[in-house]
Protein backbone atom coordinates (compact mmCIF):
# COMPACT_ATOMS: atom_id res chain seq x y z
CA UNK A 1 0.00 0.00 0.00
CA UNK A 2 1.40 3.59 -0.93
CA UNK A 3 0.03 6.36 1.03
CA UNK A 4 0.95 9.97 -0.69
CA UNK A 5 -1.47 13.21 -0.05
CA UNK A 6 -4.50 10.97 0.87
CA UNK A 7 -4.20 9.14 -2.21
CA UNK A 8 -3.81 5.12 -1.61
CA UNK A 9 -2.85 2.30 -4.38
CA UNK A 10 -3.59 -0.84 -4.42
CA UNK A 11 -2.22 -3.71 -6.68
CA UNK A 12 -2.95 -7.25 -7.13
CA UNK A 13 -1.65 -9.95 -9.48
CA UNK A 14 -4.58 -12.64 -10.82
CA UNK A 15 -2.98 -15.20 -12.20
CA UNK A 16 -4.86 -17.52 -14.77
CA UNK A 17 -7.14 -20.65 -13.44
CA UNK A 18 -5.61 -20.12 -9.89
CA UNK A 19 -9.10 -20.64 -8.43
CA UNK A 20 -7.88 -21.56 -4.88
CA UNK A 21 -6.82 -17.56 -4.40
CA UNK A 22 -9.26 -16.36 -6.37
CA UNK A 23 -11.18 -13.69 -4.45
CA UNK A 24 -8.51 -13.12 -2.23
CA UNK A 25 -7.83 -9.87 -4.10
CA UNK A 26 -11.21 -8.61 -3.81
CA UNK A 27 -11.30 -9.72 -0.01
CA UNK A 28 -8.04 -7.77 1.09
CA UNK A 29 -9.45 -4.48 -0.78
CA UNK A 30 -12.67 -4.99 1.20
CA UNK A 31 -10.63 -5.62 3.63
CA UNK A 32 -8.74 -2.31 3.38
CA UNK A 33 -12.18 0.26 2.72
CA UNK A 34 -13.37 -1.28 5.52
CA UNK A 35 -10.42 -0.31 7.82
CA UNK A 36 -10.98 3.61 6.28
CA UNK A 37 -14.30 3.65 7.83
CA UNK A 38 -16.22 3.97 4.07
CA UNK A 39 -19.76 3.39 3.55
CA UNK A 40 -20.94 0.03 3.58
CA UNK A 41 -22.93 -0.19 0.40
CA UNK A 42 -19.98 1.36 -1.49
CA UNK A 43 -17.83 -1.07 0.31
CA UNK A 44 -20.02 -3.83 -1.42
CA UNK A 45 -20.21 -1.81 -4.50
CA UNK A 46 -16.49 -2.06 -4.99
CA UNK A 47 -16.29 -6.23 -3.68
CA UNK A 48 -18.42 -7.18 -6.25
CA UNK A 49 -16.66 -5.22 -8.97
CA UNK A 50 -13.49 -6.05 -7.80
CA UNK A 51 -14.34 -9.66 -7.59
CA UNK A 52 -16.07 -10.22 -10.85
CA UNK A 53 -12.89 -8.41 -12.51
CA UNK A 54 -10.69 -11.03 -10.37
CA UNK A 55 -13.01 -13.90 -11.49
CA UNK A 56 -12.75 -12.92 -15.12
CA UNK A 57 -9.32 -12.55 -15.62
CA UNK A 58 -8.76 -15.85 -13.68
CA UNK A 59 -10.91 -17.53 -15.95
CA UNK A 60 -11.01 -15.89 -19.31
CA UNK A 61 -7.56 -14.28 -19.61
CA UNK A 62 -3.85 -15.24 -19.72
CA UNK A 63 -3.82 -13.64 -15.98
CA UNK A 64 -3.59 -9.70 -15.35
CA UNK A 65 -3.37 -7.15 -12.60
CA UNK A 66 -5.96 -5.51 -10.52
CA UNK A 67 -4.92 -2.03 -9.49
CA UNK A 68 -7.83 0.27 -7.09
CA UNK A 69 -6.98 3.68 -6.28
CA UNK A 70 -8.62 5.60 -3.33
CA UNK A 71 -8.68 9.47 -3.42
CA UNK A 72 -10.69 11.52 -1.15
CA UNK A 73 -13.96 11.79 -3.37
CA UNK A 74 -13.47 8.60 -5.98
CA UNK A 75 -12.76 4.85 -5.72
CA UNK A 76 -10.72 3.70 -8.76
CA UNK A 77 -10.57 0.43 -10.38
CA UNK A 78 -8.81 -1.17 -13.20
CA UNK A 79 -8.72 -4.54 -14.24
CA UNK A 80 -6.21 -5.46 -16.94
CA UNK A 81 -5.33 -8.17 -18.53
CA UNK A 82 -2.57 -9.60 -20.94
CA UNK A 83 -5.12 -11.15 -23.53
CA UNK A 84 -6.27 -12.61 -25.53
CA UNK A 85 -8.62 -9.97 -25.83
CA UNK A 86 -12.52 -10.35 -26.61
CA UNK A 87 -14.02 -10.46 -29.99
CA UNK A 88 -17.57 -8.97 -29.60
CA UNK A 89 -17.89 -6.71 -26.40
CA UNK A 90 -20.86 -5.68 -26.69
CA UNK A 91 -22.17 -9.51 -26.79
CA UNK A 92 -19.45 -9.86 -23.70
CA UNK A 93 -21.70 -6.85 -22.03
CA UNK A 94 -25.01 -8.96 -22.36
CA UNK A 95 -26.78 -10.53 -19.84
CA UNK A 96 -26.29 -14.17 -19.74
CA UNK A 97 -23.52 -14.11 -22.64
CA UNK A 98 -20.74 -16.37 -21.64
CA UNK A 99 -17.87 -18.05 -23.25
CA UNK A 100 -16.97 -20.27 -20.42
CA UNK A 101 -16.08 -23.71 -20.89
CA UNK A 102 -18.78 -26.67 -19.21
CA UNK A 103 -15.95 -27.33 -16.28
CA UNK A 104 -15.68 -24.07 -15.54
CA UNK A 105 -19.75 -23.75 -15.33
CA UNK A 106 -19.94 -26.67 -13.21
CA UNK A 107 -18.25 -24.71 -10.88
CA UNK A 108 -21.03 -21.85 -10.35
CA UNK A 109 -19.28 -19.20 -12.82
CA UNK A 110 -19.99 -18.33 -16.62
CA UNK A 111 -23.66 -16.82 -15.45
CA UNK A 112 -23.05 -14.55 -17.89
CA UNK A 113 -23.37 -11.80 -14.80
CA UNK A 114 -19.45 -10.74 -14.71
CA UNK A 115 -19.39 -7.84 -16.97
CA UNK A 116 -23.11 -6.60 -16.13
CA UNK A 117 -22.65 -6.75 -12.51
CA UNK A 118 -19.38 -4.67 -13.03
CA UNK A 119 -20.88 -1.97 -14.82
CA UNK A 120 -24.34 -2.04 -12.48
CA UNK A 121 -21.73 -1.10 -9.28
CA UNK A 122 -20.03 1.63 -11.16
CA UNK A 123 -20.69 5.19 -11.71
CA UNK A 124 -18.57 5.44 -14.45
CA UNK A 125 -17.43 1.85 -16.60
CA UNK A 126 -15.42 2.10 -19.33
CA UNK A 127 -14.04 -0.78 -21.27
CA UNK A 128 -11.39 -1.50 -24.18
CA UNK A 129 -10.01 -4.63 -25.76
CA UNK A 130 -7.80 -5.84 -28.43
CA UNK A 131 -7.95 -9.08 -29.65
CA UNK A 132 -4.92 -11.04 -29.27
CA UNK A 133 -2.86 -8.26 -26.83
CA UNK A 134 -5.56 -7.53 -23.78
CA UNK A 135 -8.86 -6.12 -22.46
CA UNK A 136 -8.53 -3.22 -20.01
CA UNK A 137 -11.92 -2.40 -17.73
CA UNK A 138 -11.93 0.71 -15.66
CA UNK A 139 -14.72 1.71 -13.17
CA UNK A 140 -15.45 4.73 -10.53
CA UNK A 141 -17.01 4.71 -7.69
CA UNK A 142 -18.04 7.62 -5.96
CA UNK A 143 -17.46 8.23 -2.75
CA UNK A 144 -20.31 10.85 -1.95
CA UNK B 1 -33.03 -15.53 13.88
CA UNK B 2 -30.30 -17.04 15.78
CA UNK B 3 -27.49 -19.65 14.09
CA UNK B 4 -27.86 -21.52 16.76
CA UNK B 5 -31.71 -21.89 16.33
CA UNK B 6 -31.25 -22.89 13.05
CA UNK B 7 -28.81 -25.73 13.01
CA UNK B 8 -31.08 -26.84 15.70
CA UNK B 9 -34.36 -26.89 14.15
CA UNK B 10 -32.91 -28.35 10.77
CA UNK B 11 -30.56 -30.49 12.38
CA UNK B 12 -27.52 -29.21 10.19
CA UNK B 13 -24.27 -30.53 10.52
CA UNK B 14 -21.32 -28.25 11.29
CA UNK B 15 -18.98 -28.30 9.23
CA UNK B 16 -16.66 -24.88 9.91
CA UNK B 17 -16.85 -21.66 10.19
CA UNK B 18 -19.03 -21.59 13.12
CA UNK B 19 -18.04 -20.16 16.79
CA UNK B 20 -21.31 -20.94 18.62
CA UNK B 21 -19.91 -18.14 21.52
CA UNK B 22 -20.52 -15.35 18.84
CA UNK B 23 -23.80 -14.08 20.10
CA UNK B 24 -24.58 -12.23 16.85
CA UNK B 25 -25.02 -15.12 14.44
CA UNK B 26 -27.96 -14.57 12.90
CA UNK B 27 -29.93 -14.80 9.93
CA UNK B 28 -31.96 -12.69 8.59
CA UNK B 29 -33.45 -13.99 5.02
CA UNK B 30 -32.62 -16.78 2.42
CA UNK B 31 -30.69 -16.89 -0.57
CA UNK B 32 -31.17 -20.08 -2.97
CA UNK B 33 -28.76 -20.22 -5.81
CA UNK B 34 -26.00 -22.33 -7.37
CA UNK B 35 -24.16 -19.30 -9.84
CA UNK B 36 -22.04 -17.00 -8.05
CA UNK B 37 -22.66 -14.12 -10.03
CA UNK B 38 -25.86 -14.55 -9.24
CA UNK B 39 -25.22 -14.75 -5.71
CA UNK B 40 -22.96 -11.19 -5.64
CA UNK B 41 -25.87 -9.46 -8.02
CA UNK B 42 -28.67 -10.78 -5.82
CA UNK B 43 -28.11 -11.79 -2.44
CA UNK B 44 -28.53 -9.54 0.51
CA UNK B 45 -26.13 -9.34 3.58
CA UNK B 46 -27.18 -11.60 6.43
CA UNK B 47 -28.73 -14.18 4.25
CA UNK B 48 -28.35 -17.50 4.58
CA UNK B 49 -27.26 -19.32 1.92
CA UNK B 50 -28.39 -22.82 0.33
CA UNK B 51 -26.25 -23.73 -2.46
CA UNK B 52 -25.18 -27.35 -4.24
CA UNK B 53 -21.76 -25.59 -4.91
CA UNK B 54 -19.11 -26.72 -2.94
CA UNK B 55 -15.84 -25.62 -3.67
CA UNK B 56 -13.43 -23.05 -2.40
CA UNK B 57 -15.08 -20.14 -4.20
CA UNK B 58 -18.45 -20.14 -2.57
CA UNK B 59 -16.44 -18.85 0.33
CA UNK B 60 -14.95 -16.30 -0.64
CA UNK B 61 -18.19 -15.00 -2.22
CA UNK B 62 -19.72 -15.43 1.28
CA UNK B 63 -17.61 -13.26 2.83
CA UNK B 64 -17.55 -10.89 0.30
CA UNK B 65 -21.10 -10.20 0.09
CA UNK B 66 -21.17 -10.60 4.21
CA UNK B 67 -23.96 -13.35 4.09
CA UNK B 68 -24.45 -15.27 7.42
CA UNK B 69 -23.89 -19.03 6.38
CA UNK B 70 -23.86 -21.52 3.94
CA UNK B 71 -25.95 -24.80 4.21
CA UNK B 72 -24.73 -27.07 1.54
CA UNK B 73 -27.72 -29.20 0.49
CA UNK B 74 -28.45 -32.68 -0.60
CA UNK B 75 -25.40 -33.81 1.29
CA UNK B 76 -23.02 -33.02 -1.31
CA UNK B 77 -19.12 -33.61 -0.29
CA UNK B 78 -17.28 -30.93 0.49
CA UNK B 79 -13.66 -29.77 -1.16
CA UNK B 80 -10.85 -30.01 1.49
CA UNK B 81 -10.08 -26.29 0.95
CA UNK B 82 -13.42 -25.35 1.13
CA UNK B 83 -13.50 -26.13 4.61
CA UNK B 84 -10.20 -24.76 5.73
CA UNK B 85 -10.71 -21.36 4.24
CA UNK B 86 -14.10 -21.23 5.86
CA UNK B 87 -12.52 -21.53 9.50
CA UNK B 88 -10.12 -19.34 7.89
CA UNK B 89 -12.63 -16.52 7.50
CA UNK B 90 -15.10 -17.34 9.74
CA UNK B 91 -17.70 -18.45 7.08
CA UNK B 92 -20.30 -20.39 9.11
CA UNK B 93 -20.37 -23.74 7.02
CA UNK B 94 -23.40 -26.66 7.20
CA UNK B 95 -24.57 -29.51 5.70
CA UNK B 96 -27.72 -31.00 5.23
CA UNK B 97 -29.21 -34.29 3.62
CA UNK B 98 -32.12 -31.95 2.41
CA UNK B 99 -32.78 -30.36 -0.66
CA UNK B 100 -32.93 -26.93 -0.88
CA UNK B 101 -36.27 -27.07 -1.19
CA UNK B 102 -37.28 -28.82 1.81
CA UNK B 103 -34.81 -26.49 3.27
CA UNK B 104 -35.94 -23.56 2.63
CA UNK B 105 -39.59 -24.36 3.80
CA UNK B 106 -37.82 -25.54 7.21
CA UNK B 107 -36.44 -22.16 7.43
CA UNK B 108 -39.62 -20.40 5.98
CA UNK B 109 -41.74 -22.44 8.76
CA UNK B 110 -39.22 -20.85 11.32
CA UNK B 111 -40.39 -17.14 10.00
CA UNK B 112 -36.86 -16.13 8.50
Amino acid sequence: MDDKSGVINLEYEVIRYDFSKAGQASSEIKKVLKQLGINSNIVRKVAIATYEAEMNIAIHSLGGRIIVTITESNINISALDYGPGIENIKLAMEEGFSTAPNNIRELGFGAGMGLPNMKRCSDVFEICSKKNKGTKVDMKISLN
Amino acid sequence: MQISKIIEKLNLEIIAGYDKTKEDNKAEGVFICDLLSLVMAKSRSLDIWITIQTHVNVIAVASLMELSAIIIAEDMEIDEDTIVKADEVNVPLFKSKLSAYELASKLSELGV
